[in-house]
């Protein structure tokens, strides 16, 4: 009976020991990666960095139309996604009890929420690209609005059922109509969720690199003008890592430093945001 | 709430023109059209579904009606003579995700058990994060690491080792044997294995957090230890989300582009050796996309694509359908 006894805990013993270090595994990667672009990464950070155009391979430069192409992009998929993702997710949330759309854009919603991002490049470049004949920043802007879409809508969705129901029947009581309920109440309640969702899809679009390759693909000059090519961080990166120039990868560890900072920044923030929210 | 405003200004209205019929209507019009828009926005989620199936369809045409369905089973693919095949993609795609979930299942479990069983309370919360900012990454960051820091010391140190103890293995032995280039399917899987954690992890924590404490605490009180609990009470209990998580795992390690671009090796062969470079569906899209020349070029690199579509919808669906079981499970239960 002793042996058994020990047994027992042994096993206990010994599986539970392996889940710590399955979980000092997962902080290892998280620290290594972090380690290793701070250092390769905080060489590359000067004024050059973001005073500078994209230079050709020997040349000192930075990353200014970089910078500045992913941030007009994301600012513009944002604008397009975020209205269209709140707007399906009230739907979702306020009328979908019944039917069968909502099921049905709840299991496909879920699923364009996981898809492969190249496919969405490959869409976009079949039907905007290819039939205009270049690439350009307005179809690398329309491809990550449709990544937003879904974060979006899932977290509106959520956010809108966490509000009691007893808030709803007291506007409607007061004679309030449905829309007005949910513009002047639900909505507002879940004010912070929402915008969390929206702080969690630009954290996911800032690094998605595989959809703006068929779509904005990149553009060594100075170009705000959305209906070119347009450079953008991500696809600067994975050219100048890929190349054999010492310049470049200095780079491109630089920008993937910056992406890096912006993608893990939006999404602690968006952690702080929302518990704030749920505390209060 | 602001219910208080939207009281007021209801009853000055309705003190202003007691019951207005027209009002009335007016609203009724509101509400219609409020509910209509948003649900053609519901709509569009839809369309969007459909749009990518049928465009990625009549963009593969011209290499479907070339090819036919020996297209999955031929391992050519030679731009110069127009000759494809997509079975060294396809099959790099299952190798890489399937060495990714060998590795990111294990490990998953200890995280999700350790998060829920055993971590203090006041280091739940930042472990947590740290393990979803895992997720938070962008994959080009990994690829960028996985090609000039992780692969190198892989090559360097494991490989070589590798070689001398799995390779010397009777039957598993061939797929471990190889130069050490750092680069290569096992080293694709690996870094596929360490993206998939966070997702496979974080449903795991959640559907161990369903299982009713009575449940757990009766089978401490029979005196089982901690372990037994885990084995014999929560993982049965939720089996069925956890296969869901490992699915939903899996439905990103076939998608994933960047990483596994840096560190595959695009090589269009096919290997027996793991430790050999090879190419996977997203990568071979990535590498190759905006230089193919010719409509039938083309038309082969959509058709992996819709290849890639269908593969992580069927699996991604089968994850939530599991998922939704167990909800719909759990809503019966309590």
């Amino acid at each position: 009976m002793i042996s058994l006894y020990a047994k027992r805990r042994f096993i206990n013993g010994f599986n539970l020991a392996m889940s710590l270090a399955a979980m000092m595994f997962g902080l290892f990667w998280l620290i290594w990666i972090l380690i290793t672009l701070f250092n390769a990464g905080i060489g590359a950070i000067s004024p050059a960095l973001f005073t500078e155009m994209t230079p050709p391979p020997g040349e000192n430069g930075g990353l200014l139309n970089a910078i500045a192409g992913s941030l007009m992009m994301t600012v513009v998929a944002t604008l397009i996604g975020t209205p269209v993702g709140i707007l399906a997710g009230i739907y979702l949330a306020e009328y979908g009890n019944r039917g069968w759309l909502a099921p049905a854009t709840r299991f496909i919603n879920d699923i364009l929420l996981s898809a492969p991002s190249i496919v969405i490049g490959l869409f976009v470049y079949a039907i905007y690209v290819a039939k205009v004949g270049h690439f350009s920043g307005w179809g690398g802007a329309f491809a990550l609005s449709l990544i937003v879409i879904p974060v979006v809508i899932r977290t509106t969705e959520n956010m809108l059922k966490l509000v009691p129901n007893s808030l709803r029947e007291a506007a409607a009581a007061l004679g309030a109509p449905q829309w007005k309920v949910i513009a002047q109440v639900t909505i507002r309640a879940s004010r912070a969720g929402i915008l969390t969702g929206i702080l969690l899809a630009i954290a996911r679009i800032s690094g998605e690199t595989a959809p703006l390759l068929f779509t904005s693909l990149n553009n060594q000059f100075w170009s705000l003008n959305m209906n070119e090519p347009m450079a953008n961080l991500p696809v600067v990166i994975f050219q100048f890592a890929m190349s054999p120039y010492e310049d470049w990868q200095r780079l491109a560890w630089g920008g993937a430093l910056l992406i890096t900072i912006a993608v893990l920044g939006l999404n602690i923030l968006a952690r702080i945001l929302f518990r704030q929210k749920t505390v209060n | 709430m602001n219910l208080l405003g939207l009281y007021t200004s209801l009853k000055i209205r309705s003190m202003a023109n007691t019951i207005n019929t027209a009002d009335l209507k007016r609203q009724h019009l509101f509400d219609m059209l409020f509910r209509n828009g948003t649900r053609i926005f519901a709509f569009l989620v839809l369309v969007l579904l459909g749009g990518i199936i049928v465009s990625l369809i009549i963009g593969s045409l011209p290499s479907i009606q070339k090819f036919g369905l020996s297209f999955l089973a031929s391992s050519e693919w030679d731009p110069v003579q127009e000759n494809f095949g997509a079975l060294v993609p396809i099959v790099g795609t299952l190798v890489t995700s399937f060495i990714a979930l060998l590795i990111g299942i294990p490990i998953s479990f200890g995280i999700a058990l350790y998060l829920t069983e055993l971590s203090p309370k006041w280091l739940k919360r930042p472990l947590g994060i740290a393990i979803e900012l895992l997720a938070g990454i962008p994959s080009i960051i990994y690829g960028m690491w996985g090609l000039f820091i992780f692969a190198p010391w892989f090559g360097d140190n494991i490989q070589p080792w590798i070689n001398d103890n799995l390779g010397t293995l009777p039957l598993i032995g061939e797929f471990f044997q190889g130069p050490p280039l750092g680069i290569g399917m096992l080293t694709s899987g690996i870094i596929l294995a360490i993206m998939v954690i966070p997702f496979i992890s974080s449903v795991m924590r959640d559907v161990f957090e369903i299982v009713p404490s009575m449940l757990k605490e009766s089978a401490y009180g029979l005196g089982a230890t901690t372990w037994e609990v885990v084995w014999n009470v929560v993982l049965p209990y939720t089996r069925v989300g956890v296969i869901g998580g490992i699915m939903l795992g899996l439905g990103r390690a076939l998608g994933e582009t960047m990483a596994v671009t840096f560190v595959i090796g695009n090589a269009h062969e096919l290997n027996k050796s793991l430790l050999m470079p090879g190419n996977s569906i997203a990568s071979a899209l990535a590498n190759e996309f905006t230089e193919a020349v010719g409509d039938l070029y083309t038309s082969a690199l959509i058709e992996l694509g819709l290849i890639l579509f269908f593969i992580t919808f069927v699996v991604l669906s089968l994850s939530k359908l599991l998922l939704l079981q167990l909800a719909k499970q759990e809503g019966k239960r309590t």
